[in-house]
């Protein structure tokens, strides 16, 4: 079915789009940038904070781009006097409660606020009075995984949207009225004991630094990490990742936000499980048994090879193992946590060296 | 999986059995939950209330192992009540008398005495199943993890072939594959009838191709042995040197003494992994490898999605890339291997040597992120759905005609309850990973025998007690977990921790594995339970 394309002009650039579709949602499939901020993508839009307000050809009232339906023959811009001058007023009225200690901020870099104060040219809000800043809300930092700073929250809601929507929970919400208004789990409950299940969905959409993950403090600044995409070493589902990278250390983890099948959602394991790579306890040169006595017992040790003699001593043992009973005498199972090509070349091993087909991999899948 | 899991989100009916997916797969579960939101009907069948059930439409607590029954019991409605796919039937599929005639057996009654289901709920099962179409088809573990692993997948298959679900989005049987890359092992060929590819190794022209490929006379053309077989060889000297990649066997396959002696038996064991764990102390030789992050390859997802896995260090030490240890041993054998890297392995051997990976290129996956086979040109998009247009890969759909078996370990006086086991949300298998990450350990420190709140009342042991399992083979001491959830007569465990094992109560008895795939009974086992105090 041929359904009818609306046309319409966005910044003077004459698009067609979908119908039903936001003038927000039309002018991101364009590659047409709106400024927004409690918006995104991947959530439904909310239209909280009203930084994407927009001036639309015979509308006296500005329109937020976020809710507002693309029509036929809408002429829009994000960047008129107008339009420009209400987006400041917005985000200089955030910025009466938000503290400034960028400085000493995780989110420094990668801050949506800070970006946008930036654009607009802001320095400080002109409408801050001393005792304005918000420091109403203790510092949250029991749970293991990430720190809530409700100071700088700015209430945009995308972590009660991403939970709700990107994550099939309901653990937190808006709570509290007010300048008290807070994000937080059920009245009286702390997160740890809510339907919370700490896969940080919440963290990765929070624009600001009010949630941020705990083994990424210190690790780098937005600027000094490269990104790496790859794919989650834990279950079946093979979400896509992004490695924030810092030298060789993995300062944090993101969900890829176009990437299949996840589409920027992650589970605790794969946002919070990575540091296993870099534990002391990792198997670091090659350990040949010593055998106390003939037989072998638990109370044998293991010394440090070199790779060669280790190498050697695997062939010339399986060797005979094969002259002595064959080569159906040898087996192995491989891996099925490791990279196709690590199992392709086992199996090519067995079949084509030890001319066996003994290889097989957990069952336990 | 024949269809993806963004189809979740959107289907009209899911039908779920045994499958933990809100702590197993995770992130597949958002997409359920959303397509539950949107209106996506749900079926959820399982011996736990577990989370899934709680947004379900209908809910079947089921008696473990009786799936058979009961499935025979769903599809015998559908047949007597004429609410079946008859063109679809007809068409595409074949021996449909043969598989009505054994339906014929399990009316609802038989069925519900069997699962312990009701009849009405199996009645409107079976109803919504007639009249909401299409429906997926999702299962995990709890389906395969038994003596009758494989003959309840076929039944599964019965299932969607009768509805005609088959082929279409929004439908098909589809398996969540547990660890990340368990669907890349079997695609890689480390199966023991299977080259790479889903290629046998018992057809002379597939084992020419290789054995031409590779450089070598000849291969052998008789399948090998299963890992089961494997390491119950060793005590028999089937088996004299065994080489173990990457797996923990002693603390997940079932009854670590068992396993423990087997690997004892061997004249020569390798073990190759990344670190130490309750396996290593069998080793002659621990080779140390490349972990993720280290090296550069694919992992393959469970909807047969080839994606790739990124080098962001070097392996500490001198831990090695694993294709470069299975390539030096190559050598010393004499056989100089071409490839070097991931990219050279997967470009130039893996993709070259099968079909349905052959339009998967490192190039490719670089720009466009993940494929799904089968992809047999470059040109070619990708498969998401299986079987379109109800196409089998061999020709006609095949029903069978199965009957349920019970589970090889009945419970009886001595060990009333069964029990069952398997992954929890924050950890994975032995921990050797989660284990080490920060956070989630915290998160979880120590496991819980989840048990009803009846036995629970019954044996007089509260929440958080410290109590006594036990089986045939072992005990183990663990805190109760008192819950809503679990059904009375039965036990669940998971086998994250090594004193806690649910392993430690399992059989190594090929008795207890399903004569086909050999895969163990982790899901169930008879048990009793006792209060220490
Ligand atoms: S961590 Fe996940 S479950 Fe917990 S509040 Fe955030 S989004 Fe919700
Ligand atoms: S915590 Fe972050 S995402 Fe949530 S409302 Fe506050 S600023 Fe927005
Ligand atoms: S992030 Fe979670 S759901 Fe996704 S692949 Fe990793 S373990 Fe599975
Ligand atoms: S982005 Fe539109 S109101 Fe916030």
């Amino acid at each position: 079915m041929e359904t009818h394309r609306i046309r319409a002009v966005i910044n003077g650039r004459e698009i067609t789009s979908e119908p039903g579709v936001t003038i927000l949602q039309a002018a991101r499939a364009n590659s047409i940038r709106i400024p927004s901020l409690c918006d995104h993508p991947a959530l439904p839009p909310s239209g909280a904070c009203r930084v994407c307000l927009v001036e639309v050809e015979k509308n006296p009232k500005l329109l937020p781009a976020c809710t507002t339906p693309l029509t036929d023959g809408m002429v829009v811009d994000a960047f008129s006097p107008k339009a420009l001058a209400a987006r400041k007023a917005v985000v200089e009225m955030i910025l009466i409660r938000h503290p400034l200690d960028c400085f000493s901020c995780e989110s420094n870099g990668r801050c949506e606020l800070q970006d946008l104060a930036y654009e607009l040219g802001i320095e400080e809000s002109p409408f801050r009075d001393d005792g304005d800043v918000c420091t109403e809300h203790e510092l949250d930092d029991t749970n293991p995984f990430f720190i809530r700073d409700m100071n700088k929250c700015i209430l945009c809601g995308r972590c009660v949207r991403a939970c709700d929507h990107q994550s099939g929970y309901h653990a937190i919400d808006f709570q509290f009225r007010g300048i008290k208004t807070m994000i937080n789990p059920p009245v009286g409950s702390k997160l740890e004991e809510s339907d919370c299940v700490f896969c940080g969905q919440c963290v990765q959409m929070c624009p600001v630094g009010a949630l941020t993950e705990k083994k990424a403090v210190g690790q780098g600044r937005a600027w000094q990490t490269k990104t790496v995409r790859t794919t989650c070493p834990y279950c079946g589902v093979g979400c896509q990742l992004d490695l924030h990278v810092n030298g060789d250390r993995i300062a944090r983890v993101t969900g890829t936000e176009d990437g299949m099948p996840n589409l920027g959602r992650l589970c605790v394991k794969g946002r919070f499980g990575y540091d296993f790579i870099y534990s002391d306890e990792r198997l670091t040169k090659p350990l040949i048994r010593v055998r106390k006595g003939e037989k072998k017992s638990p109370d044998d040790e293991f010394r440090e090879a070199s790779w060669d003699e280790a190498l050697d001593l695997v062939s010339s043992r399986l060797n005979e193992v094969m002259q002595k009973h064959g080569p159906d005498a040898v087996g192995g199972v491989s891996c099925a946590r490791s990279l196709n090509e690590d199992s392709y070349s086992m199996q090519k091993l067995f079949r084509m060296v030890f001319q066996n087909h003994n290889v097989d991999h957990c069952a336990r899948v | 999986m024949t269809n993806t899991i963004g189809e979740f989100a959107k289907a009209k009916l899911l039908f779920c059995i045994g499958t933990n997916m809100t702590e197993a797969h995770p992130v597949a579960a958002t997409y359920l939950k959303n397509g539950v939101r949107n209106g996506t009907k749900l079926i959820v069948v399982d011996p736990r209330r577990q989370e899934l059930a709680d947004y379900a439409d209908i809910f079947a607590q089921l008696r473990i192992g009786s799936d058979i029954a009961f499935l025979n019991g769903i599809m015998h409605v559908l047949i007597k009540e004429n609410l079946y796919d008859k063109k679809f039937v007809e068409e595409k599929c074949e021996n449909f008398e043969e598989f009505a005639e054994k339906i014929e057996e399990y009316p609802p009654s038989r069925a519900s005495e069997i699962s312990g289901v009701p009849e009405s709920t199996i009645v409107e099962i079976a109803r919504m199943l007639g009249t909401v179409k299409p429906a997926m088809v999702i299962y995990t573990l709890g389906i395969t993890e038994h003596v009758s692993g494989k003959r309840n997948v076929m039944t599964l298959a019965n299932l969607q072939m009768l509805l005609g679900n088959m082929g279409v989005e929004g439908g098909g049987v589809n398996p969540m594959r547990g660890q990340n890359n368990v669907q890349g092992a079997c695609d890689m060929g480390a199966l023991p009838n299977m080259f790479c590819g889903y290629q046998k190794v018992d057809s002379p022209e597939i084992s020419k191709k290789f054995a031409d490929f590779w450089g070598v006379d000849s291969l052998p053309g008789q399948p090998g042995l299963k890992i089961a077989e494997m390491i119950n060889g060793l005590p028999t000297g089937r088996l004299k040197a065994f080489w173990i990649f990457g797996e923990n066997l002693v603390a997940t396959e079932p009854d670590p003494r068992h396993v423990s002696h087997c690997l004892n038996s061997a004249e020569f064991l390798v073990v190759q992994d990344i670190f130490r764990n309750e396996t290593t102390p069998f080793a002659d030789v621990i080779l140390p490898s490349a972990a993720w992050s280290e090296d550069d390859g694919t992992f393959t997802n469970t909807e047969r999605r080839v994606s790739r896995v990124r080098k962001i260090k070097e392996a500490p030490g001198e831990a090695r890339p694993n294709w470069w240890i299975f390539k030096q041993v190559a050598k010393r054998f004499g056989h100089e291997w071409p490839s070097n890297s991931g990219r050279e392995l997967w470009d130039n051997e893996i993709s070259v040597l099968c079909p349905a990976f052959a339009g998967v290129k490192f190039f490719r996956l670089d720009n466009i992120g993940g494929i799904q086979w089968p992809c047999p040109n470059e040109e070619h998009p990708g498969t998401p759905i299986l079987h379109k247009d109800g196409k089998f890969s061999r020709g006609k759909g095949l029903f069978q005609a199965i009957d349920w078996v019970p589970s090889s370990e009945q419970p009886d006086g001595e060990y009333p309850l069964v029990l069952s086991s398997g992954r929890r949300l924050v950890h994975y298998h032995s921990r050797t990973q989660t284990g080490r990450a920060k956070g989630l350990n915290e998160r979880m420190p120590e496991e819980f025998a989840d048990i009803s709140v009846q036995d629970a009342e019954r044996l007089g042991i509260s929440h958080g007690e410290v109590i006594r399992v036990k089986s045939r083979r072992g005990e183990v001491r663990i805190k109760a977990n008192v819950s809503k959830r679990i059904a009375p007569g039965m036990v669940w465990m998971s086998f994250h921790f090594w004193e806690t094992n649910a392993n430690h109560l399992l059989s190594g008895d090929l008795k207890h594995f399903d004569p086909d795939t050999m895969t163990p009974s982790f899901k169930a086992c008879a048990v009793r339970i006792e209060k220490i105090a």
